[in-house]
């Protein structure tokens, strides 16, 4: 029997690691290590139910297991052949206890391809990836095939670049390829910065030798000798694993010279970014991996033509690399066959915010938001409406109730006045204000924003400043007109995507939540009763039972009243937390 | 540049040299270099870039450039806990805006800077990824998750003798 249990960011924040030793530690207490054997995988995708456990084979699926209950699982499920029925998952719909993970909602639309090891295999021995069909295609392209053909297979197999360029992979291989260079480079953008996704961190915490893997033939296939991981110095776990997925490369023969006695020599070394979000794009990237101020420059020419040290490099991102291995196992024709006519395979998401399964999912390109919100994501948190799901992080757009049919895919997506980036879902619900989430974007893009072209260093701010003064119910209609010409002329003259996508948030929130704009200007309301400067709180008082709990958690004691009598809030001194709101369950507070 | 004046040990400036001996001296290798000089002294006053900026033979003022442009890196010493506020989406939408208020309004310090005492820190932290736990704040190494506001003042009591 295995004990599989979550390694990843998620868990680890929820002592998974402490839950590890536990489960060890009864192992070798019960004198059972020659049958059970406890294994710390990558991360399994349900975040929100973290940390998570998994039995192989019977594939029982515990969530939110504290380090506590290690003694439980191996006396009840390892000993005595039972199910720990409290820890199973519970359907939030129809309370249903579901055991075995393939019968869940959040995984039984799913087809994984990038995520396809996470969970399973324990990052950290190389071994369990060779077990996966690790390194096979390795082989395959080594030993067998040029590069010009193993290029074609790319481009066969209609990949898209899943960092947000959505750029076709095999040609951009290929444009690489042609290009005659004494040396050539492949890097790997892990760099993720948008807000609110991180299928990269997964799949380096969970897989990282299947972006090792892809790297070595990316290598091949344009004639590099020379890979580099550009990653965020914010994922200590990430960075730790890829160093002991390295190391092992090395140690089998799989970096290095001669690599599987083909003659081909090939290493990988690791870059820190220092958090700059800008640092995505792939010229500031280069410009970070030379130590310089991670600003970009204007392409033509390519990396392909020139890039790190002026030299021919390719660049792609976790995500795709992570696809590489399969399609070359598996075929270009059978990685064409999934997903919709332009946009080929799966994609992963990271769904987020208000919904009631947060996690990493993948999905078949074509899956329909609802698909994606209400059948995997298990719909909205405490059933509340659902309001707009934020795709594509600080470049992306809202997308509403309309778009909810639509097939996913990045041409649909763009056509809806969003984008598919790097794939991450952020639901909102009723509570949200649309205006204050632009602002929040702009804020971001404000503060991440390199200051090299005047139009994305000047304009955002400008753009910030329009929506900040309507979120405190002092903007004209003459602040929307500018909002939409200035929107507009970022767009088009910015160098580099950062500006160039920067106002789809307020430009897609202004296109579908028209009415909300329009309520801040004119009645000075803000119809999600969210932002401070238009809102009060008060105590209804027919409903108040004078109960205190409002009063106890006001942070600022604003809230006068004794037990058993109605309450009232000093607005003077009221900091609009919400708190009150929150705790009392008489719906006695009321925001207007 | 930086408002805190301070003198380099011997034994520190030595450490600094060594630092950038490990990485040839190499201009390409800076952003190496100063992660690696933010984990001996935590910060990177003006004087440790003077340092190694003599060292790699670049200009002091592409080192500061690099500094500044890069949030991870900090010209003011942090707190004994740097309190890191996730200021990704998710958590915004799960109301870590009023957590980073709280924590402001309560250690009575702007973001970004430090308590006179020198025992907390205040930051915006760029999204961690821990969506699930939204809203995120780490104290520390220590994570916490699915923070309300009114839980703030207990986080900071776990502090209250250190």
């Amino acid at each position: 029997m295995h004990i599989l249990v979550c390694g990843g960011t998620g868990c680890h924040a929820s002592s998974s690691n402490l839950l590890l030793e536990n489960l060890k530690e009864q192992v070798d207490e019960n004198e059972l290590s020659g049958e059970v054997q406890v294994i710390a995988t990558g991360c399994f995708g349900f975040c929100e139910k973290g940390p998570i456990v998994k039995m192989v084979p019977d594939n029982t699926f515990y969530t939110q297991v504290k380090p506590a209950d290690a003694t439980e699982i191996i006396q009840e499920h390892a000993i005595k052949g039972r199910q720990v029925t409290r820890l199973l998952y519970k359907d939030p719909v129809n309370k249903e206890t579901i055991s075995d993970s393939r019968k869940m909602g959040f995984y039984k639309k799913q087809i994984r391809i990038a995520l396809r090891n996470c969970g399973l295999i324990n990052p950290e021995n190389i071994d369990e990836y060779i077990a996966a069909d690790g390194y096979i295609a390795l082989g395959t392209v080594l030993s067998g095939m040029t590069a010009e053909q193993a290029t074609k297979v790319m481009i066969d197999s209609g990949l898209r670049g899943r960092g947000g360029g959505g750029f076709p992979t095999g040609i951009k291989w290929d444009i690489a390829r042609k290009v005659e260079a004494d040396q050539k480079y492949v890097v790997c953008n892990a760099d993720e910065g948008d807000p609110g996704a991180f299928m990269d961190r997964s799949i380096l915490e969970g897989d990282p030798h299947s972006v090792i893997e892809a790297m070595i033939i990316n290598g091949y296939c344009i004639g590099a000798d020379h890979g580099l991981v550009y990653i965020r110095a914010e994922y200590p776990l990430a960075i730790e694993r890829l160093k002991i997925a390295l190391n092992q490369a090395r140690e089998y023969g799989l970096l290095g010279k001669d690599i599987l006695g083909s003659g081909f020599n090939f290493e990988i070394e690791i870059r820190y970014g220092a958090g700059a979000f800008v640092c995505g794009e792939e010229t500031a990237l280069i410009h970070s991996m030379e130590g310089h101020r991670g600003e970009p420059t204007f392409k033509p020419p390519f990396p392909a033509q020139s890039g790190y040290l002026g030299k021919p490099t390719n660049v792609n991102n976790v995500e795709t690399f992570a696809n590489i291995p399969v399609i070359f196992n598996k075929g270009a024709e059978w990685f064409a066959s999934i997903g919709t006519e332009k946009s080929k395979g799966t994609k992963v998401f990271a769904l987020a915010g208000k919904i009631n399964n947060v996690g990493l999912i993948e999905v078949p390109m074509g899956t329909t938001l609802r698909e994606v919100i209400f059948e995997i994501g298990g719909g909205i948190k405490d059933g509340k409406k659902f309001k707009a799901v934020q795709t594509g992080g600080p470049s992306g757009g809202c997308l509403t109730e309309k778009h909810l049919d639509t097939p996913i895919d990045f041409d649909n997506l763009l056509a809806s006045g969003s984008m598919m980036g790097s794939g991450g879902m952020i639901v909102m619900d009723e509570d949200d204000c649309m205006v204050s989430v632009a602002r929040f974007y702009l804020d971001f893009t404000v503060e991440e924003s390199c200051g090299k072209c005047t139009p994305c260093r000047v304009g955002n701010k400008r753009l910030y400043e329009i929506l900040d003064t309507i979120s405190k119910g002092k903007g004209t209609h003459k602040d929307l007109d500018k909002l939409r010409n200035l929107g507009d002329v970022i767009k088009d003259t910015s160098l580099c995507g950062l500006g160039q996508t920067s106002p789809n948030p307020v430009l897609s929130t202004m296109d579908n939540f028209w009415d909300e704009y329009i309520a801040h200007i004119e009645d000075h309301r803000c119809p999600a009763g969210q932002c401070k400067e238009l809102i009060h709180y008060t105590v209804v008082e027919e409903n108040c039972v004078g109960c205190t709990a409002c009063a106890r958690n006001c942070p600022v004691n604003c809230i006068a009243g004794e037990r058993k009598e109605i309450h009232f809030i000093d607005q003077s001194i009221c900091i609009k937390c919400g708190a009150c709101l929150e705790k009392c369950k008489f719906n006695a507070i009321s925001v207007s | 540049m930086s408002a805190i004046k301070i003198r380099l040990k011997e034994n520190d400036l030595q450490q600094l040299k060594d630092v950038c001996r490990s990485f040839n001296n190499q201009e390409g290798e800076l952003i190496n270099v100063l992660h690696k000089a933010q984990g001996i002294f935590g910060y990177l006053p003006a004087e440790v870039q003077e340092v190694i900026a003599r060292e790699l033979e670049v200009s002091v003022a592409r080192v500061y450039g690099v500094v500044t442009f890069y949030s991870f890196f900090t010209m003011v010493p942090r707190g004994r806990f740097p309190i890191s506020v996730c200021t990704g989406t998710a958590c915004y939408v799960r109301g870590a805006e009023k957590v980073l208020d709280e924590f402001k309004r309560l250690i009575k310090v702007p973001v970004g800077e430090t308590t006179p005492d020198g025992k907390f820190s205040i930051a915006g932290l760029r999204c961690v990824g821990a969506c699930g736990l939204a809203p995120v704040v780490l104290v520390g190494d220590k994570t916490y998750g699915r923070v309300a506001p009114d839980g703030v003042k207990k986080i900071l009591k776990e502090y209250d003798d250190k």
